[in-house]
């Protein structure tokens, strides 16, 4: 492109502006986003728009018109008392939000289909390119990332009803007996919960209710955590008992942020237990609230689970309307939020600016969110599953979470196995088992005609492990050593009919696709990496570059792990890459 | 520094000290270790995204970003070790993978340096793109031209989010945002507009803010090497920004925002994009002399001066120009002269100009626009405070809790001065707009009150009766500091909230709430502009504002306080030296016996002790009767406009046109200058050197940055000129010494004369320490003091030291709509034009931001008359009739019209009444009675 680097000229803007500078809201646009809001939250004088809520608002006008116009975006903003940037900004960082211009029209339906590792071994790229041909024009089919039904692969979503084992057949069925329409709580045959009088009924709650009524005392809580040696789930493995003590002594009003955006390639184990018993987490978020003393609790659960958003808000009701079994302990307010097709929002302070209603951009650190976190104040920041177990950890003592284990570890982990096994699924498991014994004693072994070739031990970040590495035990801090970690515990694995390029390469796209764009690093690093792995011969020196500066610079996980999968297949797969049979491409 | 303050660290194995809330990037840039970055620019909150300045610290597994994180005690921090330089360069280098070949901002006028700070980075690290990195090269964005003064051109962009911080962040304008994610995060404007489509308001701290030049001005596109780099002070409103004139060739080519303490480096897009009228072909280079017989009449912008005047020498032009004024003076008498001074030319021009008029022409008529503006806040404040300057400067509004703005829109007026208000509501302070525009600001308030145009005195005398019913006074200040309030609380006493609502338009318990704020918060603030002052009312009006401020107690402390905003660039100076007919300099009234003789001795001749005629009582004098002993026959106008900016204009205009004798001295042929008999081309601002004082009392010094164009001559040299005709033997010369640098006008030894005059407030001010310092404020009385930022701490400057309360009742306007007449015309400015317009619509850019008139109204007024946007209508009051097009604002009130007053070819005042206050003698510009009809 020819630059011109002289003084430009001055053009006059012709004619006068008939209006004042910018895009000017509608009445229309006005009355439609108000009435709309007035419905749905509803906008009250008593109770205006606010400014964390403006993802929901969002989701509001999605769910409402097929898609963000651009005439609404201006109209919330003035609603709101925000610039149109500060909405459009928000709104199009989200994947779930499509932005569509006055003139456009929403698609009348759209199907999603995953396509995750476990999901492309399993055929989503082909029915991908199988289902616009047979679909109205006017249906928009498009592919996603991982959706958390990795067991089921396949896993697709027509418009919010989620479809495992997805074939076309199968989609298209639904559309025609629109299914799809259906209420989405009744409609999840899948979710069979153990609902709050049931949970209640065998003994559930008793233990909050003894800590409300001081019969136990909140220290025999944290010690039991500590005995069991709970760590955050998530992945990133902090004791959890500390946790609770670090936010506990900071100044209050203290707010807790639990993370259920499942995002990473592979995992379903939140989704999973949360099918089944939700109750029990939220005795064990409560349990953590009444011992850390939080005045606001924000459930951040990702979008993709509407059944489990419908069934969250149904028990949260009448967990609020049994209130008074706790007392003297008032509950916290306790909001939940819907994500909006966001892998970074899992990251813990990307997760908090996205409750506080802004791009999910991770914050730097220090301050810890333990101290400045969730509208600037000490925030107690927990994956679902962590809490998950705790009501069973202090009921049954430290010792029994910590009598588990193999291979030399302690504890239980939740792996959510998919891939080329027999039985794919949640599997809790020792902590410390190696792949080779996960998959022949928890999955029935290797699916038929598949061998083990390699497997990914921790999702998309925690990088590949060749067939020669199954004996390694599975756990936190076991997997360093080879350029691996646990993680979330999701476990992909490969067989003789998959390479590991492939996967690395699935898994680097993923990155570039959900980078949040802030950092050089990772939103130029990812990308580059992407196309430069495309190549039949990998450039070894450039990507090894890259990947310095991805780990070293990278403003937060995600950027600094990208590059495990790549390390992975130059370390254990050279040969797929052109790189020889050294072990020591590293070098 | 104490010892708690110093943090010592370890950078590259030596020992540093830090102070404690530095960063190590500034710690490192202070002892002379450059780390890369390209994301932190000083003054900006540190976002670290480009980690360019990552860091090795001992301990921690990742590195840091130098910029973002504070060293702590015995902290080991490594800035050169191969792995820290590694992620550095590395950084640099997929940066500049990016980039396109050319680039928009080199550095000097080197092309293969061609990205900003990222080349010069790259250079200093000596980074080069790897060929396997080049051909990945992102798709490149395409330029956005649609700014009539920005290119924007985001192939070159680094997603630094500096223009981000500086559009938010800074100048609170939220029209940049950062949208999408990943590799597609993208620079936009609103939702992805064309930035020229976009509700940009032209200020371009972005384009100061971008680091590589994908965003650029236009005129400074590519070599960034100038030929000097000239300190001065903004031409155009009273917030005084301080700025640099970028000069190659001798033509203005850019604008810096300087650290300036009214603005910090901020601009607007006047002071930033407004600089090419100097530089218009239209500027005036030679004195011209009216050709015999030509009548006096306005011809249009472009019309070609030959028509009317012939070239003159300056010596020809100044002994017609003088001789005649001294004829008619010696003829006529004293008062059959008078002379407009300008409040858009220095202190030492307007110094020079009244002393001038009194001593050469022997009267007090002279006058300036503050008349037009704020002549009736100074009324009152001179009555209420003793003093018309503000209490407590814009910025001190970050210690307000509450910010009230009334009668303001100061997003477009003061919009430097806006942004200190936006960022002090962003961090909590609240806002109270109340004006019966809704404007830009009100995004920004807590309460925005929509008042009916004309009931401001209804309005605040609710809130003062709410004030003292729910006792909320401040009674230990008011029996202290105060005289007067048992009468304001019989005056206000008829005023309940209840009884003005529906009048007023504002509800009861709205009134009642705001009230309530103001008296209760800790520190509240009042800021106020034309809405307040320009109406029959308009002393009242700010009586009642003194009356708030003062039995809340909220004035004498920081965040507290009276601030009439100051519309142009030295109105504030030009009242100070004495450009008004009824002060001397430093407010000293003219039959104050003892000022008069101090006066009579410093300047060693005989004055007039009586008060001069002010700008529209000028105007009648001029049109009296043959046999009125003070019929004004001649004037002398320097850089004043009143054939646009006086009310009523048909009028105005046939005064103008009716004097005997006119000289005008001007930069450019004004609608006043088409009027004049000999007319004196003089210096804009950029060439001239000389002080200014702003709106906070600042008095600023600006130096020439260009040679004067053709034969114009610095307007001090034509004011002595003219001196020397009416028989003044004066000596002004500087030609600089150990002392200071030579202005080649005498303004350094006119200054100095002036400190003298006004010793009380500005003794500690010299021209060197101006030289030295830029800015100072007054008070300031020696060398050595600050300045005094927050004035009446103790006490205030009237007789008996205290706040005189002075209780107004409601008038209506002087003319109400009625059948004929049924809406409101409400004028002002716009914020690209400034005053008449005479620089800012010859400003290419700003005049191609806003090319032509319009009338604003909402869509209601807009359907009531079957008026499309953009529609030329004909808008017509009792006085004239002018057609402009219609512009839909739905911040207009319901029954009015708002038409800015820069446009010569449908001039606003050609409408208005000039009807007076009787205390400020200041017209009623904001309220008449008009009428549309499709033209």
């Amino acid at each position: 492109m020819m630059i011109d680097a002289k003084p430009i000229t001055i053009h006059k803007l012709n004619p006068a502006r008939s209006q004042l500078k910018g895009r000017q809201v509608s009445p229309q646009a006005r009355e439609e986003v108000l009435g709309l809001m007035q419905k749905v939250w509803p906008i009250t004088a008593e109770r205006p728009f606010r400014r964390d809520l403006l993802i929901e608002y969002l989701h509001a006008l999605s769910d409402a018109f097929g898609a963000v116009f651009e005439r609404h975006i201006a109209a919330l903003a003035e609603c709101m008392k925000l610039s149109q940037a500060e909405v459009f900004e928000v709104a199009s960082f989200y994947h779930h939000f499509e932005i569509l211009r006055d003139d456009q029209a929403a698609p009348s339906l759209r199907v999603r289909v995953c396509n995750g590792l476990s999901c492309t071994m399993a055929g989503a790229n082909e029915l991908l390119a199988k289902l616009p041909a047979l679909l109205q024009a006017d249906v928009k089919v498009e592919p996603v990332p991982c959706i958390g039904r990795c067991e089921v692969a396949p896993a697709a979503a027509v418009g919010q009803r989620n479809v495992g084992n997805a074939s076309s057949s199968v989609l298209l069925q639904i559309i025609k007996q629109k299914e799809h329409l259906a209420n989405v709580d009744t409609a999840q045959g899948a979710i069979g919960i153990i609902a709050f009088e049931k949970y209640q009924s065998a003994g559930g709650y008793a233990l909050l209710r003894d800590m409300a009524a001081k019969r136990r005392d909140q220290e025999s809580v944290i010690s039991a955590l500590e005995h069991a040696g709970l760590r955050g789930l998530g992945g990133a493995g902090f004791p959890a008992g500390r946790k609770w003590r670090i936010v506990r002594d900071q100044p209050s009003p203290r707010l807790m942020a639990i993370n259920i955006d499942e995002g990473e390639p592979g995992t379903f184990k939140d989704r999973w237990y949360l099918e089944r018993d939700p109750h029990r987490f939220l005795e064990g978020m409560l349990i953590a609230a009444q011992v850390v003393g939080i005045s606001a609790i924000y459930i951040y659960l990702r979008d993709e689970y509407h059944e489990l958003r419908e069934m969250l808000h149904a028990e949260l009701d009448k967990l609020r309307a049994h209130a008074f079994m706790f007392a003297p302990y008032e509950l916290p307010r306790i909001e939940l939020r819907r994500g909006a097709g966001a892998y970074i929002c899992g990251e813990e302070s990307a997760m908090i600016e996205s409750i506080e209603g802004k791009r999910g951009e991770p914050r730097m650190r220090p301050p810890y969110i333990a101290q400045v976190g969730l509208f600037g104040r000490p925030t107690l920041a927990h994956n679902f599953e962590t809490l998950f177990w705790v009501r069973e950890i202090v009921e049954k003592g430290g010792e029994w979470f910590g009598s588990h284990g193999r291979n030399g570890r302690k504890g239980l982990r939740s792996f959510s196995v998919s891939g080329r096994v027999k039985n794919p699924g949640v599997k809790l498991a020792p902590a410390g088992i190696s792949v080779r014994e996960l998959i022949d004693e928890y999955c029935g072994g290797m699916a038929d005609g598949h061998a083990l070739y390699a497997y990914l031990p921790g999702g998309a970040s925690g990088g590949i492990l060749p067939a020669s590495l199954a004996h390694v035990p599975l756990d936190f801090d076991t997997l360093q050593e080879y350029g691996c970690f646990i993680g979330s515990a999701a476990v992909i694995v490969l067989s003789q009919h998959d390479k590991a390029r492939d996967a690395a390469l699935n898994q680097m796209n993923f990155f570039a696709h959900e980078s949040c764009g802030q950092c050089t690093p990772c939103r130029v690093g990812t990308e580059k990496s992407a196309k430069l792995m495309e190549a039949i011969v990998w450039d070894q020196t450039t990507l090894n570059d890259l990947s310095t500066v991805m780990v070293d610079a990278s403003i937060c996980g995600l950027g600094q792990a990208a590059p495990n999968p790549m390390l992975s297949v130059l370390k254990y797969f050279p040969e797929e890459v052109g790189a020889g049979n050294s072990m020591g491409a590293l070098q | 520094m104490s010892a708690r303050e110093v943090i010592s660290f370890e950078l590259d194995g030596k020992a540093v000290e830090a102070i404690l809330g530095e960063s190590i990037l500034q710690a490192a840039k202070r002892i002379g270790v450059e780390i890369p970055h390209l994301c932190y620019k000083e003054g900006m909150r540190a976002d670290g995204n480009c980690r360019a300045c990552v860091v090795e610290i001992e301990g921690e597994r990742v590195l840091a970003p130098s910029c973002c994180r504070s060293p702590t005690e015995g902290m080991k921090v490594q800035a050169q070790s191969k792995r820290a330089v590694k992620s550095q360069k590395m950084v640099l280098e997929m940066l500049l993978s990016d980039m396109p070949d050319q680039g928009y901002k080199w550095h000097e006028d080197d092309a293969n340096q061609p990205h900003g700070e990222l080349s010069e980075w790259a250079s200093v690290m000596n980074v080069q793109v790897r060929p396997e990195l080049k051909v990945l090269r992102r798709e490149q964005a395409k330029a956005d031209l649609s700014h009539p003064a920005m290119a924007v051109n985001l192939d070159a962009c680094i997603q630094c989010t500096r223009c981000v911080r500086a559009c938010r962040e800074v100048q609170v304008n939220d029209v940049i945002g950062y949208a999408q994610r990943g590799s597609h995060s993208s620079i936009v404007f609103d939702q992805f507009d064309a930035m020229g489509e976009s509700s940009c308001v032209g200020c371009g701290e972005c384009v100061q803010a971008c680091p590589t030049g994908a965003l650029m001005p236009k005129s400074h596109i590519g070599s960034q090497k100038v030929d000097k780099k000239i300190d001065s002070v903004c031409p155009y409103c009273g917030v005084g920004c301080l700025i640099t004139y970028n000069v190659r060739d001798e033509k203005i080519v850019s604008v810096d925002g300087r650290k300036g303490p009214a603005n910090d480096s901020r601009l607007c897009v006047k002071g930033r994009f407004g600089f090419d009228y100097v530089h218009h072909e239209g500027r005036l280079t030679k004195p011209l002399i009216r050709k015999a017989g030509v009548p006096k009449s306005i011809l249009p912008r472009d019309a070609d001066w030959r028509e009317v005047f012939r070239q003159a020498t300056w010596e020809e032009a100044l002994n017609l120009a003088g001789g005649k004024l001294k004829a008619l003076r010696d003829q006529h008498g004293a008062k059959s002269l008078a002379g407009f001074g300008s409040a858009k030319g220095s202190n030492e021009e307007a110094y020079l100009f009244q002393k001038l008029v009194r001593t050469g022409f022997g009267s007090n008529n002279v006058d300036h626009c503050t008349r037009l503006c704020h002549a009736s806040s100074v009324a009152a404040l001179l009555e209420g405070v003793g003093s018309g300057a503000v209490s407590n400067q814009v910025n001190d509004v970050a210690h307000s809790e509450v910010i009230l703005i009334i009668g303001s829109n100061p997003t477009s007026n003061h919009p430097v001065a806006a942004t200190w208000m936006k960022n002090a509501a962003k961090e909590g302070s609240k806002i109270i707009l109340a004006d019966p525009r809704r404007t830009d600001i009100a995004r920004h308030a807590w309460k925005s009150l929509q008042f009916k145009p004309d009931t401001d005195v209804l309005l605040l005398n609710a809130m003062l009766y709410t004030i003292i019913e729910k006792e909320l006074i401040a009674g230990d200040f008011i029996a202290q500091r105060a005289t007067n309030f048992e009468a304001l609380k019989a005056q206000v006493a008829n005023f309940s909230p209840e009884a003005v609502e529906h009048a007023c338009g504002i509800d009861a318990a709205t009134i009642r709430e705001v009230a309530t704020t103001f008296a209760t918060a800790k520190s509240a603030m009042i800021l106020w502009g034309m809405g307040v002052s320009q109406h029959v009312h308009g002393t009242d009006n700010a009586r009642c504002l003194i009356a708030l401020a003062t039995i809340t107690g909220q004035i004498g402390r920081p965040g507290t306080g009276l601030h009439p905003l100051r519309g142009q660039n030295n109105v504030q100076g030009a009242s100070d030296a004495g450009l008004i007919p009824m002060m001397l300099p430093n407010y000293q009234r003219v039959d104050n016996k003892a000022a008069h003789a101090w006066f009579e001795n410093f300047w060693g001749t005989k004055l007039d002790d009586k008060p001069g005629y002010t700008v529209v009582e000028i105007m009648d004098k001029i049109l009296a009767d043959e046999r009125d002993s003070h019929k004004i026959r001649g004037m002398y106008i320097m850089g004043e406009n009143p054939a646009m900016s006086d009310p009523d204009l048909s009028h105005a205009r046939h005064a103008l046109e009716s004097l005997e004798h006119l000289v005008v001295q001007d930069i450019f042929m004004t609608e006043t200058a088409w009027l004049a008999d000999v007319v004196l081309p003089a210096s804009a601002w950029p060439e001239k050197t000389g002080t200014v004082s702003n709106t906070d009392r600042m008095v600023q010094l600006g130096r020439q940055a260009l040679p004067l164009p053709g034969q114009a001559k610095h307007d001090l040299w034509i004011i002595q000129q003219l001196a020397k005709q009416l028989g003044l033997n004066w000596n002004y010369a500087d030609e600089g010494d150990g002392s200071h640098e030579a202005t080649g006008s005498g303004a350094a030894a006119v200054y100095e004369e002036m400190r003298q005059a006004m010793h009380t407030a500005i003794a500690g001010i010299t021209w060197a320490r101006l030289e030295r310092e830029g800015s100072v404020t007054y008070p300031c009385l020696t060398a050595d003091d600050p300045g005094q930022a927050t004035v009446f701490q103790n006490d205030v400057p009237t007789k008996d030291g205290r706040i005189k309360i002075v209780p107004a009742g409601f008038i209506s306007a002087n003319e109400s709509p009625d059948e004929q007449y049924p809406y409101v015309l409400i004028t002002g400015r716009q914020l690209e034009h400034w005053h008449t317009g005479s620089m800012t619509r010859r400003a290419s850019m700003l005049d191609a931001l806003e090319p032509e008139a319009t009338v604003s109204m909402n869509a209601a007024v807009a359907t009531q008359n079957q008026a499309k946007a953009g529609e030329l209508f004909q808008i017509t009051s009792r006085r004239g009739s002018i057609q402009l097009k219609v512009r839909i604002d739905e911040g207009t009130p319901a029954n009015t019209v708002f038409i800015p007053f820069a446009y010569a070819e449908a001039a606003a005042n050609l409408l208005t009444n000039a009807a007076l206050d009787p205390f400020g003698k200041i017209p009623e510009f904001k309220y008449c009675a008009v009428k549309m009809q499709k033209a």
